[in-house]
C-alpha cells in the first residue's frame, strides 16, 4: 500500500516494509536504494555495499525468502515485502546461527565486509540444497566477491553449516 | 604447566561482532547533524582547468558548500611526498583539489557537501568546469622517448626516478658466461580492490576541542600527524580511528586528498561530514599498481649455475609519486629471490603517465620480481635440458649461508639481508606434496599420449617482511581482571585482536579471554607507522611481547615483596603468581595490579580484601621508582627485514581449443618463521593466492590511448570468484627469525607473490609440445589462444 505523500514532497512515497519481522512505515524518495534504506534509514548497517552495481554481492539480503541485491532494488520496490538481513540470523544475543558458527569455526572471514552477504545467500541456498557438494557451494557463492579469504574457508564453512543444519545438535 | 598460546589455531576474537552484522565500518557511522560529501572528478586524463563555476550547485536546495582549490585555506599546499629517495630526482605530488591542471581521469576538482549524498551527487552535475585538453601520456615506453609529451611540463621529463643497483661485476660475468638468455617480461596494471571502498567521517568535537576522524586507512597515526600539522592543532587534538576496515591490501596506506578534504570541510562547516567512495570512484581515485616492463637477462655456466643477472625495467608511476619509488625499489632488491646471484645489475626508470598514481598493492613489486626471476630460471632449465627443480636446487642460497647479503639497500634503508630459511628443504617438501617425480615420469607422458595438455609449474620466492622503522605496544593489567593491549597498527582483516592477544597471553601466562586488544585508534596509541609490508605480527607482535615481559616483571616484583620471597622463586600459571612448589602461596595478576595502585575506591574485585591490609612498608604509599599500575610501553625496531619464503607447485590443464585453464593441484610450502596462529596464516596465504590468481588470469586495468579507463567496474575488471580459485594445499616450514623476540616473519603478502610465475611455469610445461612461452601476465583465455596460434604458425 504505497501512496504519494503531500504536495510539498510530491515525489516522496510512503512505504511499509517488514524487516527482520518488524514493520516499518516510512516516507522515502523513490530513488532511495533499498541498501541505503536499510543502512541509513533503519540503521541496519550489517548489510554492506561494495559496488552499488550488482556484482559483488556484499549487499545480499533475503526478499520474501529469496536472495536479492539490495543495491539493485529501490526501497519503494520493497513496499509490502518482507526483508531479512544478517541482523536477523542469530536466534538471540547468546547464540549464533549454524552458518555464523561455521564461519567462525572455519575462519570463513577476514575483514568481514563480504560476510553478511554470503551468510544471507547461503541461508537460502542451504534451505534449497541441504546437502550440497563442494562444487555446488562454489557455484552458489560465485556471485559474491571476497577479496580476503580465497574462498577456501568459506566453502568449508558452508559445508560445515550444511552438516550442522541437517543434524541439529540435540538439546 | 605453562599454557602454550603461540602456534595454536585460536578462533578469531573479532568474529562474533562481524558475523552478526555488528561490525563498525566507516560508512556505518552516523553522527547527529552529519553532512555528506561527493567529489567532482576530472573526466580528462590531462587538461588545464580554465574556469570552475559552482554557483548553480551552491544554490541547490540541500547543498551546504562547494569547495574548489581556492577555498582550501591551509590545505592549498601540495600533498606531502611521503617517502623520498635519492634516486627520485623528480618527485611530484598533487593538490588536495586540482589547482590548474588535472593529470588523470578521476583527479578531484571540487568537493560538494550537502544534506544527503543524493543531493551532493546531484550538485556535482551542476558544476561547470571548462577544461583545455592537453596531450595525454599513457604508454610508458613512448613516454621515455625523446620529444615525448610530458605529464608535468615543469619537470622537463617523464622520468621521476632513475635507479641503478650493481652487485659484483656483471659485465665480466656476462662476458664469461657459457650461456646468456634474454626475456622481455611484462606485468600489467592492476589494483588492490578491497570490497570496502575508502571512506572518511570527520567531526570537530567542540567540547573536547578535538578533530575526530574515522578513516578506512591502514595508517591512522601518520594521518593524524599530517592533519595536526596541516591544521595547526596539537597532536592530541586530532584523533584518527581506523574502525573495522573492509580490506586494504596496500591501497589504504596512503595520504589521499579526501583525507584532507573531509576533515577540512568538517572544521570549516562545524558539522560532521561523511564521504564514502563509490566503486567507480575507487577505480579512478584510489591508487593502482603492477605495470612494469622488464628486459632481463641471465648469465649461467654450462651447469646452469647463475653467474649474473641483468634487469632493466620501466615502472609505471602514474601521475604522481606520493609514495616515492617503493614498489620498483622492492622489485629491484627482491629480484634475486632465493638464489645466489653473485653479479647483478638492476636498473629502472619510474615513469609518469596520465593515469591513477601507483603505490603498493599486496606483493608490492615482488610479484613482478618473482615473475622475472622464475621465468629466467625456467628458461635456463629448458634451454639446457635440465630439470626445473634441479636448476633451482643448484642456485639456492644454502641453509648455512645465512645471514646472506644480496648487496642492495632495501625499502627501509637497511641492507637487503636474508636472516634465515631453508630453501632446499622448502622445495623438496613441495615436490613431495605434489608428487613431482611421479607426475613428470608417469602421469604427464600418459596424459600427453591422450592428447591432454597438463603441466606442472614451480615457483619459489622470498619476501622481506617486518620492516622498520618501529611499532610499539602498551600493556596494562587492571585489578578488574583484564589485560589491555594497545598498538598503533590497525587491521583490515588480519586478526590482530587474536594474534596479539595470543602473544600477550603466552608472555603473561593469562587466559586469552582476559586480554583486550585495542588497535588503530590514535587516542590509545600514538606512535607507529601502520599496517603494510607484512609487518604487523613481526613488529607489533614483538612490541607486545616486550611490553608484556616488562609488565610481568613488575608483577613478579610486587608479588615477591608481598610474599616475601625472591622474584626468581615465583612462577606464573593461568594468571596466578605463586611460589614454586607452594601454589597456595600466591596471588593473581589482578591482585598485583591492585597492590601496585595504593588507592581505595575499588569495586568488589578479586583484589578487594588486599585493600584493607596495612601496607607492609613505611614511607610514601607510592615509593619512588614505582608506578601506580602494572603497565609498560615498549617499542620494537627491527635491525632489518626478516625474510619469509615459500615454494609452490601446481598442476594445471590447458584446453588449447578454448584457452581455458583448470587447476588439478596447487601446493604451497610456506616459511614465515614461528607461526603464531596457523589458521590465520593459512587464511592469509589463501587470500594472497586468490589475488595472485587474479593477477595471473584476470586482473588488468586498461586505459585507452586517451587515458580513459575502459574497464572501471566490477562488470569489466574481473576479480576471481569461488569457481576460479582452486583448493589450496598448505604445509608450513618454520625457520624462526633470529632477529625478533618471537622468531616470527610476516605472511601478509606471501600468497600474492609467486602465482603469476607459478602459472606461467605450468602453462609452459603444459604446452611444451606446442612450444609456448609465457612472457606477460595476466593471461586470459584469448591471449593464451593467441600465444598458441603464434607458436603453431
Ligand atoms: S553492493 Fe550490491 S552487489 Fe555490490
Ligand atoms: S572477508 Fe574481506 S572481503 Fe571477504
Amino acid at each position: 500500500m504505497s501512496a504519494e505523500v503531500g504536495a510539498g514532497s510530491a515525489q516522496r512515497r510512503a512505504i511499509r516494509v517488514t524487516v527482520n519481522g518488524v514493520v516499518y512505515e516510512r516516507v522515502v524518495e523513490p530513488r532511495l536504494l533499498l541498501s541505503d534504506f536499510l543502512r541509513h534509514e533503519l540503521g541496519l548497517t550489517g548489510t554492506h555495499v561494495g559496488c552499488e552495481h550488482g556484482v559483488c554481492g556484499a549487499c545480499t539480503v533475503l526478499v520474501n525468502g529469496e536472495p536479492a541485491r539490495s543495491c539493485l532494488m529501490l526501497a519503494v520496490q520493497a513496499d509490502g515485502l518482507a526483508i531479512e538481513t544478517v541482523e536477523s540470523l542469530a536466534p538471540d544475543e547468546e547464540r549464533l546461527h549454524p552458518l555464523q558458527q561455521a564461519f567462525w569455526d572455519r575462519h570463513g572471514l577476514q575483514c568481514g565486509f563480504c560476510t553478511p552477504g554470503l551468510l544471507m545467500l547461503l541461508k537460502s541456498f542451504l534451505a534449497e540444497n541441504p546437502s550440497p557438494s563442494e562444487e555446488e557451494v562454489r557455484e552458489a557463492i560465485s556471485g559474491n566477491l571476497c577479496r580476503c579469504t580465497g574462498y577456501q574457508n568459506i566453502v568449508a564453512a558452508a559445508l560445515e553449516a550444511a552438516r550442522l543444519l541437517r543434524e541439529p545438535v540435540a538439546g | 604447566m605453562p599454557t602454550r598460546m603461540l602456534g595454536e589455531p585460536v578462533k578469531r576474537r573479532e568474529d562474533p561482532r562481524l558475523l552478526t552484522g555488528h561490525g563498525r565500518y566507516v560508512d556505518d557511522i552516523d553522527l547527529p547533524g552529519m553532512l555528506h560529501a561527493a567529489v567532482l572528478r576530472s573526466p580528462y586524463a590531462h587538461a588545464q582547468i580554465e574556469r570552475i563555476d559552482a554557483s548553480t550547485a551552491r544554490a541547490l536546495e540541500g547543498v551546504v558548500a562547494v569547495f574548489t582549490y581556492d577555498d582550501l585555506g591551509p590545505a592549498r599546499q601540495r600533498m606531502p611526498l611521503l617517502i623520498p629517495n635519492p634516486a627520485l630526482t623528480h618527485p611530484y605530488t598533487r593538490y588536495a583539489l586540482a589547482r590548474d591542471e588535472v593529470n588523470h581521469v578521476g583527479e578531484g576538482v571540487a568537493l560538494v557537501v550537502a544534506e544527503s549524498r543524493y543531493v551532493a551527487e546531484d550538485a556535482l552535475e551542476a558544476i561547470r568546469v571548462e577544461y583545455q585538453e592537453l596531450p595525454p601520456v599513457v604508454d610508458i615506453e613512448r613516454a621515455v622517448e625523446p620529444g615525448a609529451w610530458l605529464v608535468h611540463e615543469e619537470l622537463g621529463t617523464n622520468v621521476a626516478a632513475h635507479y641503478v643497483g650493481v652487485v659484483g661485476d656483471p659485465e665480466r660475468a656476462f662476458a664469461q658466461a657459457a650461456h646468456v638468455f634474454r626475456e622481455r617480461l611484462v606485468i600489467e596494471r592492476s589494483a588492490a580492490m578491497p570490497i570496502e571502498t575508502r571512506g572518511i567521517v570527520a567531526a570537530w568535537d567542540p567540547y573536547r576541542e578535538v578533530l575526530r576522524v574515522w578513516d578506512s586507512t591502514q595508517g591512522p597515526i601518520v594521518i593524524r600527524n599530517a592533519l595536526a600539522a596541516l591544521f595547526g592543532l596539537a597532536p592530541h587534538q586530532v584523533e584518527v580511528i581506523a574502525p573495522d576496515v573492509g580490506g586494504g591490501f596496500g591501497c589504504k596506506i596512503m595520504f589521499y586528498p579526501e583525507e584532507v578534504l573531509i576533515p577540512y570541510a568538517a572544521l570549516v562547516l562545524g558539522r560532521p561530514v561523511k564521504w564514502t567512495e563509490d566503486r567507480i570512484e575507487h577505480f579512478i581515485a584510489t591508487n593502482h599498481e603492477r605495470l612494469q616492463i622488464h628486459d632481463a637477462e641471465i648469465a649461467v655456466d654450462a651447469e646452469g649455475r647463475i653467474l649474473g643477472v641483468r634487469d632493466i625495467f620501466l615502472h609505471d608511476a602514474g601521475a604522481y609519486t606520493p609514495y616515492g619509488i617503493i614498489v620498483p625499489q622492492i622489485t629491484a632488491c627482491q629480484l634475486p629471490g632465493p638464489y645466489k646471484v653473485p653479479n647483478y645489475h638492476v636498473e629502472f626508470r619510474a615513469v609518469y603517465s596520465n593515469t591513477v598514481p601507483v603505490s603498493p598493492y599486496r606483493g608490492a613489486g615482488r610479484p613482478h620480481a618473482c615473475f622475472v626471476m622464475e621465468r629466467l630460471i625456467d628458461r635456463v632449465a629448458d634451454e639446457l635440458g635440465l630439470d626445473r627443480a634441479e636448476v633451482r636446487r643448484r642456485n639456492f642460497v644454502q641453509p648455512d649461508e645465512f645471514p646472506y647479503d644480496v648487496g642492495l639497500v632495501f625499502q627501509d634503508g637497511a641492507p637487503t639481508r636474508y636472516d634465515s630459511g631453508d630453501y632446499p628443504a622448502m622445495l623438496a617438501r613441495v615436490l613431495e606434496m605434489v608428487d613431482y617425480e611421479r607426475f613428470v615420469r608417469e602421469e604427464q607422458p600418459r596424459l600427453r599420449a591422450e592428447g591432454r595438455y597438463v603441466g606442472i609449474g614451480l615457483a619459489c620466492y622470498v619476501e622481506g617482511t617486518g620492516i622498520g622503522p618501529y611499532e610499539g605496544a602498551h600493556v596494562r593489567i587492571e585489578p578488574t581482571g583484564h589485560v589491555y593491549v594497545a598498538t598503533g597498527m590497525p587491521q583490515q582483516g588480519q586478526a590482530h585482536k587474536t594474534i596479539l592477544a595470543q602473544v600477550a597471553a603466552e608472555e603473561l601466562q593469562v587466559p586469552i579471554e582476559r586480554i583486550v586488544v585495542i588497535e588503530g585508534d590514535t587516542a590509545h596509541f600514538g606512535f607507529g607507522s601502520g599496517t603494510y609490508a607484512s609487518r604487523s605480527a613481526v613488529v607489533a607482535g614483538s612490541a607486545v611481547a616486550l611490553a608484556a615481559r616488562r609488565v610481568r616483571e613488575q608483577a613478579l616484583e610486587l608479588a615477591a615483596r608481598e610474599l616475601e620471597v625472591d622474584p626468581a622463586d615465583l612462577v606464573v600459571e593461568d594468571g596466578r603468581i605463586f611460589v614454586r612448589g607452594a601454589p597456595e602461596r600466591g596471588l593473581s595478576y589482578w591482585e598485583a595490579a591492585q597492590l601496585a595502585n595504593p588507592l581505595r575506591y575499588a569495586y568488589g574485585t578479586e583484589a578487594s580484601e588486599l585493600l584493607s591490609k596495612p601496607r607492609p612498608w613505611n614511607g610514601p604509599a607510592l615509593p619512588p621508582g614505582r608506578q601506580p599500575a602494572l603497565e609498560a610501553t615498549e617499542y620494537y625496531s627491527p635491525p632489518h627485514a626478516t625474510w619469509a619464503s615459500g615454494a609452490l607447485a601446481c598442476i594445471l590443464e590447458v584446453d588449447p581449443g578454448t584457452g581455458m585453464i583448470r587447476f588439478h593441484r596447487l601446493c604451497v610450502v610456506h616459511d614465515c618463521g614461528r607461526v603464531i596462529n596457523p589458521m590465520v596464516v593459512e587464511g592469509q596465504i589463501h587470500g594472497g593466492i586468490a589475488q595472485g590468481i587474479g593477477g595471473a588470469f584476470y586482473e588488468r586495468i586498461v586505459y585507452d590511448e586517451n587515458g580513459q579507463p575502459v574497464n572501471a567496474s566490477f562488470m569489466d575488471f574481473l576479480i576471481p570468484t569461488a569457481v576460479e580459485v582452486p583448493p589450496i594445499e598448505i604445509a608450513h616450514l618454520e625457520t624462526p627469525s633470529p632477529l625478533n623476540p618471537l622468531g616470527v616473519k610476516g605472511v601478509g603478502e606471501a600468497g600474492a607473490i609467486p602465482v603469476p610465475a607459478l602459472v606461467a611455469s605450468a602453462i609452459d610445461d603444459a604446452l611444451r609440445p606446442l612450444g609456448v612461452r609465457v612472457t606477460r601476465m595476466p593471461l586470459g583465455p584469448s591471449e593464451l589462444l593467441e600465444l598458441i596460434a603464434r607458436s603453431t604458425e
